[in-house]
């Protein structure tokens, strides 16, 4: 008797929901697929604001102009640089040097080929945030150093001045810079671009000393300015052996790599790639917007390809 | 008289271990003095062995032979379609868009109404509010979607998990020589770094569904085999045996003693399970892996703590609804009306219909409070950034000081055979000749690694975090233990503080303790305390309430029923607590990497990120390994010897 009431109920409440409520149907205002001869464009997003700038515009050009269907895919270099020989990744937007991949994936495995550079100039060096650099002037010159090595003493750098490295996904010099330039500075190993971020924010916030390895494009220059320290000048060759180097790193031309197949293609998508060019100022201005205004990639590349016509006919003309 | 004996000598030779402990620690002091300095088998950053070579060797070739090797194209090639089909299908169901529909199979109402039905029928209706109530959270958060995304991924890992993990348990809760031979290899899985097999699995299985998974699935899996196994091995044997006199076959064994009455424990297993595949949801984003775990990623690339953190509360409530409903299943003992069961069902069935045909219960609704909470996180993040720093920073500088640079320098500066004799030493006094054998082997090993050093640096760092969770794990599980309310209280909290990522807590703690060591151990207290401190708590609760009773009668005051009968009492749960805060601050130890711990965290990190460092960031994840099965028996040879 009480189960079949409660089926009874049941059925009411199901007929009630089934008749009071309309809407729209799933499926009913679906948008036509965009067709179009350019097909898949995989793109790899290597984890930094500066990179993520040049995937959405590209993203955004090639899904508006040409059609394509991008997939954006979020990997570290290394992985992404793999992903060329397995078929996942068509192109990587921009590449920091990374000899030991080109050789590996370009010369010997011959799954990559170069497609150019991206316009934009990569920058390696040590760095204090700007107030130090108005209170001690002579501190950006490397032969002052020494001087301030108390300055920078850290729980962590034994009595040295400690220099803090940060993120492992470069490649870095410090250890021999510090032994061959005689600095009394021991480098610390922050471990994480978010360490190297954080401490260069910190330091500026609450006015502390601070002394570190940085790169610029970076976003975080936009908000704090930081100062670039002066080694002794890079020169051809003076970084050939890794044990004496004691040269400032040299500028990076960031470039685009792509695979092999994804090349040979010759698709409307891969001639974009190779046509994408723009500045230092073009990539901070968009990273701005994602990073600080809070844009998502999507609407940030929106925003900049609509203000910068002349530049996307470029591309894709 | 007989019983007097046994406690006779075990206070006869407690006092004389403890003097030859500390001879021997006295007498390392000494030669530290003398010997400090040399043969510490130190290696630069950038440097690599012999070692790190070949293994850098090995994963080119293996990269290499992808396309032509027969094991790739017929057995790693066939799992991965495999798992990338049964992936896909997941997502399809409750994530992605999938048979030319814009939106997949189950919409948000679908998905509430069926988990509130599983949680009603295998738990509660209490749970049943909870499951409801947390889902619908996800969506008012903003991140419906990718909280779809990660409960594809979650379910997909956890049900291969099982599909394999309970047999592999049932065998070798049934078999000694196999459990023998699983148990390393199960160590092996939890311990070694995801970072280290991370970039090689998408060489065997392709960026994409089937990576995530497999990588998820080889930390989550261990879990079911273990509770499987010992749970099968708690059965009572003339459980058993009635069986067998009755004349039952094996099977009939296993299908109508065994397992049923292994249930609670395998159930558990599940829950652990689930429980460490959410663990993994923020290391998978790294390959692609989609979800909310790539919402902390991207966020913490601009320091976006409230983002992060709004991101990483949806994987806690999920946790916590997973946990829940997974628990009261394995305490279950009455079966839920069969009306009620019908009744939810036809229910979640029409939901499941409407968001199937509706948009409107298809998408979740554009009302969000997700970027309130982000805000809020924000504020609160940047007041305590700027105002607490100062004292902050006082506190990392003088525990560095008096803990850990002392400790640090004992281990790293002597030479690295005086550290061995030391630890062998040790091993023999506090846990018999076996122990020792093991710890001369992981020590050894860990010579051969070429990461001596950077070893003993971590070893150091892991000592001082531990000594840390146990002072926090008897305080905290105390109170807890003591007192039902505070454990309400709290038992949320030490959840949230195990599943919580802790990519969203680093970027408060670097700006309070700064890119160091101290940061470091902070983060794996946070991550290590609380299951240890749920086992004291629980091991304090499990004192006979009559015993405690009786000594409260006979006039002891709270510290002394503490600390005479419910401390010595719960000792099997002290020394599980040690055990377990050892390993869970050791799988940390990566994470200490990231935010200036260097040493073996930061060569694991390196190994990930760079090609020619990745033998060297492999030799690591192995150090890692050996550390964590050398503190492992070792502690768990000198418990079982003390009592």
């Amino acid at each position: 008797m009480a189960r079949r009431k409660w089926l009874g109920c049941t059925g009411i409440v199901l007929a009630l929901v089934l008749s009071a409520c309309g809407g729209a149907k799933v499926g009913e205002s679906s948008s036509s697929g965009s067709g179009g001869s350019c097909g898949d464009f995989n793109i790899a997003v290597n984890p930094w604001v500066g990179y993520e700038a040049n995937a959405a515009v590209v993203a955004y050009v090639a899904e508006k102009n040409l059609g394509c269907h991008v997939t954006k895919k979020d990997l570290k270099e290394e992985v992404a640089w793999q992903g060329f020989g397995t078929g996942e990744v068509d192109v990587i937007l921009e590449n920091w040097g990374h000899d030991d991949l080109r050789q590996k994936y370009i010369t010997d495995q011959k799954t990559a080929v170069e497609a150019g550079s991206t316009g934009v100039k990569g920058q390696i060096g040590w760095y204090v945030p700007p107030w130090l650099a108005q209170a001690h002037p002579d501190i950006t010159d490397w032969n002052n150093l020494n001087k301030y090595a108390d300055l920078f003493k850290t729980s962590e750098s034994e009595g040295k001045g400690q220099l803090l490295d940060g993120d492992p996904s470069f490649v870095t010099d410090d250890e021999a810079l510090v032994k061959n330039l005689n600095l009394n500075y021991k480098v610390v190993y922050g471990g994480s671009e978010t360490a190297l971020i954080q401490a260069f924010k910190q330091a500026e916030q609450q006015k502390t000393p601070l002394i570190g390895y940085f790169y610029s494009p970076q976003w975080l220059l936009s908000e704090v300015p930081l100062v670039k320290v002066k080694l002794p000048a890079y020169t051809k060759g003076c970084d050939s052996d890794p044990e004496k180097i004691a040269c400032d790193y040299p500028d990076y031309d960031l470039d685009k790599i792509v695979s092999k197949k994804f090349a040979d293609a010759a698709s409307p998508a891969y001639k974009l790639v190779q046509k994408f060019q723009w500045t230092n100022e073009d990539q901070n201005l968009v990273a701005k917007w994602i990073a600080e205004d809070k844009m998502t990639p999507d609407a940030a590349a929106k925003k900049w390809v609509d203000e910068n016509q002349a530049k996307v006919k470029a591309w894709v003309g | 008289m007989t019983a007097a004996v046994p406690v006779a000598r075990f206070s006869f030779a407690r006092p004389r271990r403890g003097a030859v402990v500390l001879a021997i620690l006295v007498a390392w002091l000494v030669l530290w003095l003398v010997l400090r300095g040399t043969q510490t088998l130190s290696l630069g950053a950038a440097d690599l062995t012999g070692l790190h070579r070949r293994l850098n060797g090995l994963n080119d070739a293996i990269g290499e032979s992808r396309d032509s090797n027969p094991v790739f194209l017929y057995f790693f090639n066939e799992i991965r379609l495999v798992v990338a089909e049964f992936a896909t299908f997941v997502q399809a169901l409750i994530a992605q868009p999938a048979f030319d529909r814009p939106v997949p199979l189950l919409g948000w109402l679908g998905v509430v109404a069926v988990v509130t039905w599983i949680a009603v029928v295998a738990g509660n209706w209490r749970v049943g509010v909870l499951a409801a109530v947390g889902f619908f959270f996800l969506g008012l958060q903003g991140l419906w979607q990718e909280s779809m995304d990660t409960l594809a991924l979650t379910l997909t890992a956890v049900v291969i998990a099982l599909v394999f993990g309970i047999p592999l348990g049932i065998w070798a809760g049934l078999s000694d020589r196999f459990e023998r031979f699983i148990t390393p290899v199960l160590d092996f899985m939890q311990t070694m770094p995801t970072f280290v097999y991370l970039a090689p699995l998408t060489l065997f299985f392709l960026i994409g569904p089937a990576s995530a998974t497999i990588a998820t699935l080889i930390y989550a899996a261990p879990p079911a085999i273990r509770l499987t196994a010992h749970g099968i091995r708690s059965v009572p044997r003339d459980t058993v045996e009635a069986g067998d006199s009755l004349g039952s076959t094996r099977w009939q064994t296993l299908t109508k003693v065994l397992l049923p009455s292994a249930k609670s424990t395998i159930v558990l297993g599940i829950n652990q399970t689930v429980m460490a595949a959410l663990a993994m949801v923020t290391i998978a984003a790294l390959i692609d892996a989609p979800g909310l775990g790539k919402t902390v990623v991207k966020a913490l690339q601009t320091l976006d703590v409230g983002t992060a953190f709004n991101a990483g509360l949806a994987i806690v409530v999920m946790a916590i609804v997973l946990d829940r409903v997974t628990t009261a299943a394995s305490a279950k003992k009455r079966r839920t009306p069969r009306r009620l069961v019908a009744a939810g069902g036809v229910g979640a069935v029409v939901c499941a219909y409407l968001s199937f045909t509706y948009v409107w219960a298809a998408e979740f609704p554009d009302v969000e409070i997700g970027s309130t909470i982000a805000k809020a996180v924000a504020d609160a993040t940047d007041w305590v950034q700027t105002n607490l720093a100062p004292v902050t920073g006082a506190i990392k500088d003088a525990v560095t000081v008096v803990l850990i640079d002392p400790l640090q320098a004992l281990l790293v500066e002597s030479p690295w055979w005086l550290v061995v004799a030391v630890v062998v030493a040790l091993s023999v006094v506090l846990g018999g000749v076996r122990a020792a054998i093991v710890s001369a082997v992981c020590l050894g090993l860990l010579v051969g690694t070429g990461l001596w050093q950077d070893s003993m640096t971590t070893l150091a760092s892991t000592l001082v975090a531990t000594v840390i969770v146990l002072l926090l794990a008897v305080v905290t599980g105390v109170w807890m233990g003591r007192s039902d309310r505070v454990d309400r209280i709290l038992r949320p909290l030490l959840d949230a503080g195990q599943v919580m990522p802790a990519f969203v807590y680093l970027v408060p703690f670097l700006a309070l303790f700064a890119a160091t060591r101290f940061t470091a151990i902070v983060a794996a207290i946070v991550y290590a305390a609380p299951p240890a401190i749920k086992i004291v708590a629980d091991g304090v609760r499990g004192v006979p309430a009559t015993t405690v009773e009786a000594a409260l009668a006979s006039g002891s005051s709270a510290w002394q029923t503490i600390t005479k009968v419910q401390l010595p009492m719960a000792k099997r749960a002290l020394t599980l607590a040690t055990n377990q805060g050892l390993i869970y601050v050791l799988s940390m130890v990566v994470v200490g990497g990231l935010v200036g711990a260097g040493a073996l965290g930061y060569d694991v990190v390196a190994g990930f990120s760079q090609g020619q460092l990745y033998g060297k960031g492999l030799a690591a994840g192995l150090a890692i390994v050996l550390l964590g099965v050398l503190l492992d028996r070792l502690t768990q040879a000198a418990a079982r010897r003390s009592t």
